[in-house]
């Protein structure tokens, strides 16, 4: 592991709301390591607590900014986007992140996921993409891999999945990144590159969920999953264009600097005679 | 657009009413989805607010709408959106967000025909139960009803009033003939509206708890978001610091708030006008476009002879509950026209006494209940007293 990204030198205990512990997360869950890897980005890019507004869904994933002190809003299921959308434009200077699950971003909330990358909104989303809807229990997700087992797909899901970060990019998010649990390191870091840009930045983190995916896939545990992930791990070419293995395609799908929607229509209030 | 001028006598809409009440009030985001017969609340304010400082954005639905604006009204800017039937049963989940979470925002609902897609242009009333009981669980929450262009802007401002004061979500529900209707407005109500801002916390942000003020007719504070105060908002159960809580005491509190808040101030909501009550032996009950109507068929029957009068409810959420039971308790002959198959009948009957007499009047094919219409009604219930009391 690489030592300086995970140095102890950087100091996430004071953005935990100790109170709230311990959180609610199952043993081996991956949604700790992207808490770790979030705050340490947070931490790198100098924000301001008072600054920062996270917003989330409903799901496992979406509890995160209850133990976090920031401007904290846990919404409704899919729509964090939509209430992120209102807070940015309310405050274009505040940072803006919303957690939400995969279920959460590109099931019910995904008409909220492709518009905001359409409009190029200053939001930071990190999609914690663990397959499965965990919190209802393992019912099938939008990300299921086709033949995977769950409560609802108990023959093998007959559905193909979306590639979120495809999807991003298709859509015009101006960063797009996939990396995992396993590669913490590189988590932090693309948040911390997702944090920087101005512009809608979707960071995808492949994470375990032993408790929901894991026991009907034959990986029980967290270790199993994350000996998974590292096995089905490969890299894209830089913009995610080349044919790549089958296998979990990590990278950075789309990275461009559009300008961002909140400062266009700063501009455009200012050319219609504020 | 609204094209109102700020001074004197204007040709206005209902539509263009709400705009200037919501702007008068202080609204500086709103973000919609376009819906006939609301749209033009959203075009005008498409133009206005940028040159305001404001923010207008059109989302990609009526739920992404209202989770913007309750977003918005969290750092602290007056929020609002406006739709119209099909969009207003998709904010539904929202609207119990903003109740539970105690966001302040405001929905302009231009009722037309429903079910479902049902009659786009055309007018309609049966929204009126779904404005009180449309989200799941149980909440309180606030809606008025406005029977003239000026009063459209009148009950928008009261909207953001009782939004901010109480943290509610607050709706208005111009019926599509008021939204569309022309009339003369005398526009110096714009500069003399009073927007009243919402309570900002007494406690530096380290004893700051969202939901732990007392409940009063005052109304309650909240913070906003990036001034320091950092806090949680969750549509979970919460405690007084707004982080989820399973303890049943905590639970039973949060639940309780949200309608005790409301419940205690009752009588600050009551908003009706009594026309001709007297001495009426005939009490017609109408809100909205039905009203103006009713209040032109009780001048016509009091010229017939028969004593008719007029009891109209401008906040129908709510219900005046304790007035309601006064101007009720000697009203021996009721009539309730209404554009749906009698929704608010059915909300009186609990402030009626023993023994009254209520007729129903109810259209569902988009057109107006004329004052022709309501005369025959009233005639032949008032016929009707008479071979009653014979018995
Ligand atoms: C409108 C609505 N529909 C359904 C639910 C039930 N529900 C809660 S969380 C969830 C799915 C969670 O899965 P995901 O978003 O992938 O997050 P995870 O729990 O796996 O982190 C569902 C269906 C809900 N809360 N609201
Ligand atoms: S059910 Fe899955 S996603 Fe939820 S906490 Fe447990 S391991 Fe994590």
């Amino acid at each position: 592991m690489a030592g300086r990204r995970l140095s102890p030198a950087i100091d996430i205990e004071k953005y935990l709301r100790k109170r709230n512990l311990p959180h609610i997360w199952c043993a081996g869950c991956g949604n700790g390591i992207v808490l770790g890897a979030l705050l340490r980005a947070i931490a790198r890019s100098g924000f301001r607590q008072d600054d920062v507004a996270m917003v989330s869904g409903i799901g496992c994933s979406s509890r995160l900014p209850g133990y976090v002190d920031f401007n904290t809003l846990h919404t409704t299921h899919g729509r964090a986007i939509a209430f992120a959308t209102g807070i940015k434009l309310g405050r274009p200077d505040m940072h803006v992140i919303v957690v939400s699950g995969d279920g959460d971003a590109t099931a019910i909330g995904g008409n909220h996921f492709i518009h905001a990358c359409r409009r190029n909104i200053g939001i930071t989303a990190i999609i914690v993409n663990n397959y499965i809807y965990g919190m209802t229990g393992g019912q099938v997700s939008p990300t299921t891999p086709k033949g995977s087992r769950a409560t609802t797909a108990p023959f093998g899901n007959a559905e193909r999945p979306f590639d979120i970060c495809l999807l991003a990019a298709a859509a015009g998010a101006n960063f797009a990144a996939r990396t995992t649990a396993f590669h913490a390191d590189k988590l932090e870091d693309l948040i911390f590159k997702g944090l920087g840009r101005k512009g809608f930045s979707v960071i995808e983190a492949i994470t375990p969920c032993p408790t929901c995916f894991g026991r009907r896939n034959q990986n029980p545990t967290g270790v199993d999953l994350m000996n998974l992930i590292r096995e089905q791990s490969c890299g894209i070419e830089p913009g995610g264009k080349s044919e790549a293995p089958a296998g979990i395609r990590l990278g950075v799908f789309a990275d461009r600097d559009e300008k961002e929607f909140t400062e266009i229509y700063a501009e455009m209030a200012a050319g219609a005679g504020r | 657009m609204s094209g109102a001028k700020r001074g004197g006598i204007e040709v206005l809409s209902g539509n263009d009413m709400c705009v200037e009440g919501a702007l008068a009030a202080g609204l500086s985001f709103f973000a919609g989805y376009p819906i006939t017969p609301s749209s033009e609340i959203a075009e005008s304010l498409s133009s206005i607010l940028p040159r305001r400082g404001g923010c207008f954005v059109q989302m990609e639905d009526e739920i992404a709408s209202l989770g913007a604006a309750i977003g918005a009204s969290l750092t602290g800017r007056k929020s609002m959106t406006a739709t119209s039937g099909p969009g207003y049963s998709l904010m539904q989940e929202h609207i119990g967000y903003a109740a539970m979470a105690e966001v302040p925002v405001v929905i302009i609902n231009v009722m037309r025909g429903g079910p479902s897609t049902g009659l786009p242009t055309k007018a309609g009333q049966a929204d009126v139960m779904q404005a009180a009981w449309g989200s799941h669980g149980d909440y309180r929450t606030a809606a008025l009803c406005p029977s003239s262009v000026k009063e459209c802007f009148e009950t928008t401002v009261k909207a953001f009033e009782w939004a901010e004061r109480f943290r509610i979500p607050v709706t208005v529900l111009p019926d599509e003939i008021i939204a569309h209707m022309r009339e003369n407005v005398d526009t110096r109500c714009i500069a003399e509206a009073k927007p009243f801002d919402r309570l900002k916390p007494g406690k530096p942000p380290e004893e700051y708890e969202p939901y732990s003020y007392e409940i009063s007719k005052e109304g309650a504070a909240i913070a906003d978001f990036g001034r320091g105060y950092r806090f949680h908002v969750t549509g979970l159960a919460h405690d007084a610091t707004g982080f989820p809580t399973n303890d049943p005491e905590e639970i039973s509190r949060c639940n309780w708030r949200i309608i005790e808040k409301v419940e205690i101030a009752r009588s600050a909501f009551t908003w009706t006008e009594k026309f001709m009550l007297e001495d009426a032996e005939i009490l017609v009950f109408a809100y909205g476009s039905v009203a103006r109507t009713a209040k032109d068929a009780v001048l016509r029957l009091r010229a017939a002879g028969i004593r008719a009068g007029l009891y109209r409810p401008v906040t129908i959420w709510p219900f005046p509950a304790s007035e309601a039971r006064e101007v009720f308790r000697e009203a021996r002959k009721v009539l309730v026209p209404e554009l749906n198959a009698g929704q608010m009948a059915g909300e009186i009957e609990k402030y009626l006494t023993r023994g009254c007499d209520v007729e129903k009047i109810n259209r569902l094919d988009g057109e107006i209940i004329t004052p022709v219409q309501i005369m025959e009604a009233a005639k032949a219930l008032h016929g009707r007293k008479k071979a009653q009391s014979s018995d």
